[in-house]
């Protein structure tokens, strides 16, 4: 099999897959195949059988692999010819396995008939999905939908790849539990507890779907009206969930990204991070560290952010405006607050981090707060639900339905930025881009703890003195696209909002150059003099000049 | 503005490159004939090994440099004519400097083995070294057997390097264990199962007679002159240490020993010459220091200093507490200070070793002021500006030991091992009392 990109002069891979590896491949393969002929609609005869050794036959085949890799290196973190597989840099199996998943996630989003919804007699599942039946009436009592199949194939590929990730850093005690922690908060919360809790519903009481560590803004529909509505109506453990959700973004986030960074969810919990951090750990190396996706990745990620809250605000202002009744939050109120409390937030930043906000951030900051307070006066002063849209004219003609304005809003957010960004280009483009580009450019909610990271909090990475000798290990392997060796060769603390603390620049590092710390606020950033070793004088004298 | 000319464009170069362009206007152009952009030569290994591309070693992009108003000249000098001030190039191109900076580097040290020169025997240290070895080794089925001759840094990267590729590496030690003059013994013992451990053929006490090539020039083999024993194979590593790259200077008035000879200020006899890193010879050591350091950290601090001189602040090269690390198989090192293989007059050494032979440390004490001198570690990873601060500060033993908490600078979560080496440590207090 060719896996392996000729970059030998010779003609020959430095070196070939072992049998072991072979033989893992081979088990993967033939689980996938099973899925394959489901979705080609074989007729498999025992269901539960069929899927149990799909996925059994998937998961061995991922660990056997990782097993015969790994297993018995001593030291377990081991980038050996990773620039050599093509799998890894961009080669001909990785181009094809990016147009496998970006088609796959295409098929999820917009054509899940294809994969057999509701297309039996009476609108039971055939195909792909109907494969999925029996384990999804195990755990929530109901047949499978697409985002059941999805949410267990992620969560097999998270466990297995998972176990993979274990055994590359057996020796790293911190990669060790924070890839504990996001295999059980995948396989826990964002799967098993929604799913047994779907059975507590009947007809006078139903809760939605709730991943609850899945917050706003990264969970865009959290506040639409359908599923507030569902909460408030389930009795006093839906409105706890509700409250709950609203103290986890106001509170307990806020706090634990002070305390440990962004690190706290974007790799220990998350469960895009999750996959980026065990499927993507293969393709971390190729994000892109030049300068340029630096501008790229704070313009697009902003713009999302201020898309993220105009729409919500859009969103839930409308529902409050045409039922006052219902809820006693009225629509200028809420405006107001919401208006209020960014207002608060963004002249206390500007006023108190003045010193350590450069130029072009400030100028930023600025355009996209005022495009915020635009869109916010738009929405206090129009009747959006007035605003009639016809989508022919965004979509080429594909959808000729009228959309209010803030239905439109809600849609385009859910298509471009829930389906296309984070699904279709984020996880779909991992062998070519590298596997954190939603975390990186898309995520909101990476950029609100980023904001937060960046100007609130003892996180950083520590540069030990002048023991860097520039190779470009770091650097390398930040899936962030972080130029982390610019500031360790320079002695600088590393103090980036779009580090997700992940800590495989310290595991790659052959000097014991980085280290992942929570200290004090004062002297985080630049806080270490340039220690390259000459004498106290020379270092003094440089200082005060570069001041 | 004066032309500012540097030859070299390794981290010594580059970084007096950078602090001039820092503290002022002078045009700045920096020559090589190896590669047209910086690199970190240091992370060669690592493009062997295929955790990064060449794109990956080089520290700034390439922007950087018009940016910043450095000009990059690729070609190599044959001359200098210092007194036209001027720059000749092998291809007859003529540069005319203002003041000059020599910062060649080093080249891999030959002693006259016979079968040195033949096809398949090879250094590395350049960029050019590293494409022959692709060439030379590029999988196990060419390159059936791999010999390395010298048990420095270098010689155990090249062992490593080509171990990533399944080839089969003897490794000739001419000591009788691994890099024993300058490491303490538990540590190199430790390495030296570390390894074999590895899978490498560890040859102690072993120095090359011969290499033996075939009708056509390649290698073939090796001679072991203690056994007479022939190793065959198809590649031979030297790595018998390195020394500064400056025939091209031979004839052209500036005096050079081994090295290019400056004063601290790192000028050369000649006035408006200086020469810093790999190539620059003290008169005098330094603050107990080798006349000549080829270390990344050495170079780095002589660039800044000289660019200093440069711009009108006329500075010596006046290098802090000596620190270096380096990185064998698995097993990362560190040192602050100074810790010799055998301790001097008057000193002791404390020696820890963890019981998966995979982490020790030696601390280096004056007996009879118990000051600390210096600290070796093995896989654990420590504070630079801790150890510099505890140095500078001229403490005790005593209290580092008890402080070595502070030190610490290992990822979150890891084990410590700060009770053991305190108990370990209490104990040799006990038994020399």
């Amino acid at each position: 099999m060719a896996l392996e990109k000729n970059m030998a002069l010779t003609g020959q891979p430095p070196k070939n897959l072992s049998n072991k590896q072979k033989f893992g491949v081979l088990i993967g393969i033939s689980g996938l195949f099973i899925l394959v002929l489901a979705a080609c609609n074989v007729n498999l005869p025992n269901k539960s059988f069929w899927l149990a050794t799909s996925l059994i036959s998937i998961f061995t085949g991922i660990i056997f692999f990782a097993h015969a890799s790994y297993g018995n290196k001593k030291q377990g973190i081991n980038n050996d010819g990773i620039w050599f597989k093509a799998i890894s840099s961009r080669g001909a199996i990785a181009w094809m396995a990016g147009i496998a998943i970006t088609g796959f996630y295409i098929v999820l989003y917009f054509f899940a008939e294809l994969l057999g919804l509701g297309q039996g007699i009476n609108n039971t599942n055939t195909g792909l999905i109907g494969l999925f039946d029996p384990l999804s009436r195990l755990l929530s009592g109901n047949a499978a939908s697409q985002w059941f199949v999805y949410g267990t194939l992620y969560t097999v590929a998270i466990v297995s790849f998972g176990v993979r990730f274990l055994l590359k850093y057996k020796k790293n005690k911190y990669q060790q539990l924070r890839t504990a922690s996001v295999m059980f908060f995948q396989t826990a919360f964002a799967y098993v507890i929604p799913e047994l809790m779907a059975r507590l519903n009947s007809e006078s009481f139903s809760l939605p779907y709730n991943d609850l560590k899945n917050m706003w803004p990264l969970n865009y529909y959290a506040f639409e009206q359908w599923r507030v509505d569902q909460f408030i109506n389930a009795q006093h453990i839906g409105l706890f969930f509700l409250l709950l959700g609203i103290f986890m973004i106001f509170v307990v986030s806020p706090w634990l990204t002070y305390k440990y960074g962004k690190r706290w969810y974007c790799s220990w919990v998350c469960g895009c991070g999750a996959l980026a951090e065990t499927v993507g750990d293969s393709f971390r190396h190729l994000s892109d560290k030049g300068i340029k996706a630096w501008r790229l990745e704070r313009w697009m990620i902003n713009t999302v952010l201020v898309f993220s809250v105009v729409t919500t605000t859009a969103t839930i202002s409308t529902y409050l405006g045409y039922d006052a009744s219902k809820y006693w939050f009225t629509k200028n109120v809420f405006l107001l607050s919401v208006g209020s409390l960014l207002t608060l937030v963004f002249t206390s930043v500007l006023y108190y981090k003045r010193n350590e906000l450069k130029q072009d951030a400030v100028k930023g900051a600025i355009g996209f707060f005022a495009l915020t307070l635009g869109f916010l006066l738009l929405i206090g002063f129009v009747d959006l639900n007035g605003l009639q849209i016809n989508a022919r004219y965004f979509s080429f003609g594909l959808n000729e339905n009228l959309y209010s304005f803030d239905g439109a809003l809600r849609s385009s957010y859910g298509f471009f930025i829930g389906s296309i960004f984070s699904g279709v280009i984020g996880t779909g483009f991992y062998p070519i881009f590298g596997a954190r580009v939603w975390c990186r450019m898309g995520c909101p909610m990476a950029a609100i703890m980023g904001i937060q990271q960046r100007l609130f909090s003892k996180f950083r990475i520590t540069t030990n003195g002048g023991q860097c000798i520039s190779c470009g290990n770091c650097s390398t392997y930040c899936e962030q696209g972080i130029d982390v060796r610019a500031y360790a060769q320079k002695g600088e603390n590393i103090v980036r909002s779009s580090c997700v603390g992940c800590g495989v620049c310290s595991a790659v590092c052959p000097r014991g150059v980085l280290k992942l710390e929570n200290d004090s606020l004062n002297g985080r950033i630049n806080s270490t003099q340039v220690l390259l070793g000459n004498d106290v004088d020379l270092l003094s004298l440089m200082n005060n000049k570069e001041k | 503005m004066n032309h500012i000319v540097i030859i070299g464009n390794g981290i010594s170069g580059v970084t007096a490159a950078r602090h001039i362009r820092k503290l002022s206007d002078h045009k700045i152009t920096i020559i090589s004939g190896e590669t047209d952009y910086f690199f970190s030569r240091t992370a060669l290994m690592y493009i062997y090994m295929g955790h990064l591309k060449y794109e990956h070693t080089k520290p700034y992009e390439d922007h950087f440099w018009k940016k910043n108003r450095i000009d990059l000249k690729r070609g190599f000098v044959n001359k200098v004519d210092h007194e036209n001030k001027s720059l000749i190039f092998d291809n007859g191109d003529v540069l005319q400097y203002d003041q000059l900076v020599l910062a060649v580097g080093s080249k891999p040290n030959k002693f006259g083995w016979p079968g040195e020169n033949l096809k398949g025997v090879q250094g590395l240290y350049s960029k050019q070294d590293l494409d022959l070895l692709e060439q030379n080794a590029p999988n196990k089925e060419i390159c059936k057997r791999a010999v390395i001759v010298g048990g420095g840094l270098i010689g155990i990267e090249m062992a490593e390097m080509l171990r990533s590729r399944d080839i089969p590496v003897t490794f000739l030690v001419r000591e009788d264990s691994f890099w024993n003059g300058v490491l303490p013994k538990g540590e190199s013992e430790m390495l030296n199962r570390h390894i074999k451990s590895h899978h490498i053929d560890l040859r102690l006490g072993c120095n090359l007679k011969e290499i033996l090539a075939d009708d056509m020039g390649n290698v073939t083999s090796v001679v072991i002159q203690e056994t007479g024993e022939q190793i065959s194979c198809n590649i031979v590593g030297l790595t018998a240490g390195v020394r500064p790259n400056i025939d091209f200077l031979k004839d052209s008035g500036i005096q050079t020993n081994r090295g290019v000879k400056v004063n601290p200020k790192l000028e050369t006899n000649i006035k408006d010459i200086y020469a810093i890193g790999d190539c620059a010879e003290q008169h005098n050591p330094i603050n107990g220091r080798a006349t000549i350091e080829a270390v990344w950290y050495t170079g780095r601090m002589m660039g800044e200093t000289l660019a200093q001189t440069l711009c009108g602040n006329p500075t010596a090269y006046n290098p802090g507490a000596w620190f270096n690390s380096a990185k064998f198989l698995d097993i990362e090192y560190q040192t602050y200070g100074w810790v010799f293989a055998k301790p001097k007059e008057n000193e002791i050494h404390f020696h820890w070793k963890h019981k998966d032979d995979t982490k020790c440390i030696t601390i280096n004490t004056n007996a009879t002021s118990g000051r600390f001198l210096g600290i070796n570690t093995f896989g654990i990873r420590m504070r630079h500006e801790i150890f510099n601060t505890w140095l500078t500060e001229k403490r005790s033993t005593d209290f580092v030991i008890k402080n070595l908490k502070l030190a610490n600078f290992d990822p979150e979560f890891y084990t410590h091992f700060e009770k053991e080496i305190i108990a370990c440590y209490q104990d040799t207090q006990t038994l020399n009392q």
